[in-house]
């Protein structure tokens, strides 16, 4: 009987993820941003079904001279567009008007959804990773400088920055002779720096520093230069965003294992005999996830507004695809003449980064240890 | 403490040294030349890209580029690659003109924000509370030249005043209170717009800063030892609250030139940012370098500045 006492007390009313989940409900707001985000990626993946393949059901790069500039909810001119040989609008109606090539907008804006989101998740997939790895490694082995694993980390990271300037660089040259020479002028001596300051100092000051040099500068004008510079497809937009905006995530993932190192759950690991990389990726990773995930969600929504900033400036996704950036920076020239151009995307933007933000701050107070079991 | 400014300084130069060694190598090395110094160029000839080449060092070594470009820099001989003006002279010029609405655009944000924050987090979870919770994430997740268009529409159509530029072209000769509420005039909406996602945020940051510290141990203190409600809030609690925000202080000065390119652009105004954009068009490396290290040297001096103003203001911070 008294096991059964002890049983009741020690085990816990609920599991910290439905106890988080029921915090999570009570917010009304996030749960409206989670709705409004389920129903944003679903509508992104029927736009992709929609709109891809030789012959579309709505097709957003069909041309209708003759119908330029349509209102939300007209119907088709079913002789002139016939006579064009273009492709019949979805239903004989533009739910959202044409453009000024006559394009269908509702079939652009469906196409654009998919290709906002992907930039916004790969973007953010790419910081959330570097920001776990080097954070994780920046507070796993803060006061730690003569480890041999810290060692051992600090080395790989330095010789992994060195190669990954030397690959850049011989990307960026045109003939392999100028490569080399760049790789050998450049890419070597910082290399070398990397590792004596390895060496010299903990790998955390080396990761830190980093940070702090990223920082100072402009994140905004640094994307723009580097999309500039070295103009490309969709994906070198994805890559530069990812680049430059790790920075955050390094932070708090270092300040999460700070704090998580001191606790008795990795002490025990640790006193198990339990190797460094296990006590890493199975006791402390899982635990540090959830501001991870919160901040990831609040990254996806300033992506979306970064790449509509970007498409503003005309360094945005080049031409054949549509984002919602894109539409909203082509339709400001005829904001007077075509406000639908300027509206239809900018309150798209407007819905699904807000429901992002609101959801991303109810997944934060839900994770929050202090507000939970108040008032149970 | 003499002791840690003078590491802190130290530490500061060593990071800026490392910036101008990252910034030179990502602009130089990336692909692209300034249109005269290409040769598939036909409007120049090959003699005049050969001389272009050699007058900006173009064919030397990096190293040797590097050598010379900040020695250049810091002797203020350095000349834009586009119209040889120099770097210096025209990095001032537009720092003048972006400071107005800076300096407009930080006073509207710190008096809005703090209040805003304030009263939400002492309303907590109140209608004042929720409906500033919502306006603020409105803010924040609209697309900022969306709103600027929106609001240029509504301007245009309701006042009839210009708003494009620093000035009305021609207003150069008239005098007194007509030409100062014509700058007023072309202030105002760049400089709200500009800061509009800068008060959601830190309308929220002060929330959240607020009640953190109404659900410390000294502020029940104070309300249990029975002093008003008033006394408990902003004695006792705000200017604790106000800790944190002494750092950002120092962290609002980069915003000087990478916030405003999109709403310089919209408007037309000539300020920082502006010149970087037209800077990075052109491929002008020597401007947007200078400019680089420019915003560099303005963000480590923002975090000194910080850390200064945090030995002064918090008794438990000491640096000895």
């Amino acid at each position: 009987m008294t096991e059964d006492v002890l049983q009741d007390a020690a085990a816990p009313p609920r599991t910290p993820l439905q106890e988080s989940w029921r915090i999570l409900r009570r917010n009304r707001l996030a749960m409206v941003g989670l709705a409004f985000f389920a129903a944003f990626f679903l509508l992104a993946v029927l736009g992709v079904i929609l709109t891809s393949g030789r012959q579309p059901i709505m097709d957003p790069s069909a041309v209708r001279l003759s119908e330029k500039f349509r209102p939300p909810l007209s119907r088709w001119n079913r002789t002139e567009v016939e006579a064009e040989g273009a492709p019949a609008p979805p239903f004989g109606i533009y739910v959202l008007g044409t453009d000024s090539l006559g394009r269908d907008v509702l079939s652009r804006m469906l196409q654009g959804a998919w290709v906002s989101l992907t930039i916004g998740f790969v973007a953010v997939g790419i910081s959330v990773f570097i920001g776990i790895v080097l954070g994780g490694l920046a507070g796993y082995f803060d006061d730690w400088p003569s480890g041999p694993v810290a060692r051992a980390a600090a080395v790989l990271f330095a010789s992994a920055v060195g190669v990954l300037l030397v690959v850049v660089l011989g990307l960026q040259s045109r003939d392999y002779l100028t490569a080399l020479r760049n790789a050998y002028v450049v890419g070597a001596p910082i290399a070398i720096l990397m590792l004596l300051l390895a060496r010299l100092t903990t790998p955390a000051t080396v990761i830190m520093r980093f940070v702090d040099l990223m920082l100072c500068i402009p994140r905004f004008f640094l994307i723009l230069t580097v999309i500039a510079l070295a103009e490309g497809g969709i994906f070198k937009i994805m890559l530069v965003v990812g680049l430059t905006s790790w920075m955050g995530t390094t932070r708090f993932v270092r300040a999460e294992f700070l704090s998580l190192r001191k606790q008795d759950f990795v002490s025990a690991a640790r006193a198990l005999g339990v190797g460094d990389f296990r006590i890493i990726f199975r006791h402390m990773i899982p635990n540090a996830v959830a501001p991870v995930l919160v901040s990831a969600t609040l990254g996806i929504a300033g992506t979306i507004l970064l790449e509509a900033g970007l498409s503003f400036l005309g360094f945005g996704v080049p031409p054949p695809h549509a984002t919602w950036g894109k539409i909203l920076a082509d339709g400001k020239s005829y904001i007077f003449d075509a406000p639908w151009l300027t509206f239809a995307p900018g309150f798209a933007i407007l819905v699904v980064v807000l429901s992002f933000n609101l959801f991303g701050e109810g997944l934060r107070d839900a994770f929050n240890p202090k507000l939970r079991d108040r008032g149970a | 403490m003499g002791s840690f400014f003078a590491r802190s300084v130290v530490q500061k130069l060593i990071t800026l040294a490392l910036i101008s060694i990252l910034s030179f190598t990502i602009i130089v090395l990336a692909p692209g030349k300034p249109r005269q110094a290409d040769p598939m160029n036909p409007q120049v000839s090959k003699e005049a890209v050969r001389i272009y080449r050699e007058r900006y060092h173009l064919d030397e070594p990096l190293w040797k580029r590097y050598i010379i470009f900040y020695h250049e820099l810091f002797t203020g001989e350095l000349t834009a690659l586009k119209d040889g003006q120099p770097v210096l002279g025209k990095i001032w010029e537009r720092f003048l003109n972006s400071l107005p609405l800076f300096i407009v655009g930080t006073i509207l944000t710190w008096t809005l924000a703090f209040p805003v924050g304030i009263s939400a987090a002492i309303r907590r979870g109140g209608a004042y509370d929720r409906t500033a919770t919502f306006l603020a994430y409105l803010l924040i997740s609209i697309p900022g030249f969306f709103l600027a268009y929106v609001m240029i529409i509504l301007v245009v159509n309701n006042f009839g005043v210009p708003i494009l530029g620093i000035r009305t072209f021609g207003m150069e000769q008239v005098g007194g209170i007509r030409a100062f509420m014509d700058r007023v005039w072309h202030l105002v909406l760049p400089s709200v717009l500009g800061v509009t996602g800068g008060i959601a945020v830190l309308s929220r940051y002060v929330r959240g800063q607020m009640l953190e510290v109404e659900s410390q141990d000294y502020v029940r203190t104070a309300r249990a030892k029975g002093l008003p409600e008033d006394t408990v809030h902003y004695k006792h609690a705000l200017r604790n609250a106000l800790m944190p925000f002494v750092t950002m202080f120092g962290m609002i000065l980069p915003a000087l030139i990478g916030g405003s390119v999109i709403i310089e652009t919209i408007f037309s105004w000539p300020g920082m940012g502006r010149l970087g954009f037209d800077a990075i068009a052109a491929r002008d490396y020597n401007l947007l370098l200078g400019l680089n290290f420019f915003s560099a040297v303005l963000v480590l001096a923002g975090t000194f500045v910080s850390d200064v103003l945090y030995v002064f203001v918090d008794p438990r911070v000491s640096y000895d």
